[in-house]
């Protein structure tokens, strides 16, 4: 069930971060001010993008999860909250790079940017120990949506606090007075985003199938009463 | 007349620049690779079960068709008195 679409979804993912690739180096200009080490943005921000906007998702599906009761919901915000967290990761690193060359510095701890997006980063990082420690199923599914949708609600607010800070030492990416940026690199940086928006759905849906054939083994085994082998996680809720 | 352009960061020079472009972009693609080669183990995983459940079925299979071919032994005695 899961794994429908799941080919022409890779294929659309793998083609569109091709084409995006290829424009970031063969199409978009050199920026004045920053140069060839701006090309970074085109990878930076389109993640971070997909990451807070994933975060949010899984909050929704964590929303359906608790009106419905429905353990898929839980399975697809606890896979949103998985490829979220791996894209914050690149994120933070490929920032960090660009920091290092464009500032000196791998990391500023008085930039609001920065830090904002660490704090919501690890905040999503403690919910596999919160899931983890708690041993019935159900317990953890219902208790791992109420903090999906508390932390997806956060990060929204935490987003608009930092836009409207005072510290601009960080680029924005979208310029609110002298213009935005011209009609090449905006073409190419929202191809970058619409890449990377498809390369987090098909791995979502990637990990939904692996954990839904892990779930039709596991029904198959209690069908012909087979030896069950060690669970491979306690943490990761069942798909059947 | 255009706005001049900022002059607090300068760009940095090409050999400069490149070689952390190219360390970021390297950065994705490590962290991708490395993603699908834990779904690649976990897929070995699954493929290793169901082997060992399909084993177990033809076992379970060839079992109860060993002991639905052989008559049991009562079945035996009645058919050869019934026959006598």
């Amino acid at each position: 069930m899961y794994a429908k679409g799941l080919r022409t979804l890779s294929i659309a993912a793998v083609a569109m971060l091709a084409l995006a690739l290829s424009m970031v180096f063969f199409y978009a200009p050199l920026d004045a001010d920053q140069g060839f080490i701006q090309k970074i943005f085109y990878l930076h921000v389109p993640l971070a993008i997909v990451a807070l906007v994933g975060f949010v998702v899984a909050g929704l599906f964590a929303i359906a999860h608790l009106r419905s009761g429905a353990a898929r919901w839980d399975a697809y915000s606890y896979v949103s909250i998985h490829i979220s967290v791996i894209f914050g990761a690149a994120v933070l690193v490929t920032g960090s790079i660009w920091a290092k060359g464009s500032w000196g510095h791998w990391w500023l701890w008085d930039e609001p940017t920065l830090v904002s997006f660490l704090i919501v980063f690890l905040l999503y990082c403690t919910y596999y120990p919160f899931r983890y420690a708690i041993e019935d199923r159900e317990r953890q599914a219902r208790y791992a949506s109420v903090f999906a949708i508390t932390a997806g609600a956060f990060v929204p607010l935490n987003f608009m606090a930092v836009r409207m800070a005072q510290s601009l030492v960080h680029p924005r990416t979208f310029a609110t007075a002298e213009g935005g940026m011209p009609g090449e690199m905006m073409l190419t940086f929202l191809l970058c985003l619409a890449a990377m928006a498809l390369l987090w759905a098909t791995l979502v849906k990637f990990e939904l199938t692996a954990k839904s054939a892990s779930g039709q083994v596991r029904r198959l085994r209690r069908a012909l009463s087979a030896p069950a082998p060690a669970p491979a996680s306690r943490i990761a809720p069942e798909v059947d | 007349m255009p706005f001049p352009l900022p002059i607090a960061a300068p760009a940095l020079p090409l050999d400069e620049a490149g070689k952390y472009v190219a360390a970021a972009y390297i950065v994705f693609v490590v962290l991708l690779v490395v993603y699908v080669a834990i779904m690649a183990s976990k897929l070995q995983r699954i493929e290793r079960e169901v082997r060992e459940l399909a084993d177990h079925a033809e076992r379970r299979a060839a079992g109860a068709g060993e002991s639905g071919g052989q008559a049991p032994p009562d079945a035996v005695a009645s058919r050869g008195a019934g026959g006598g």
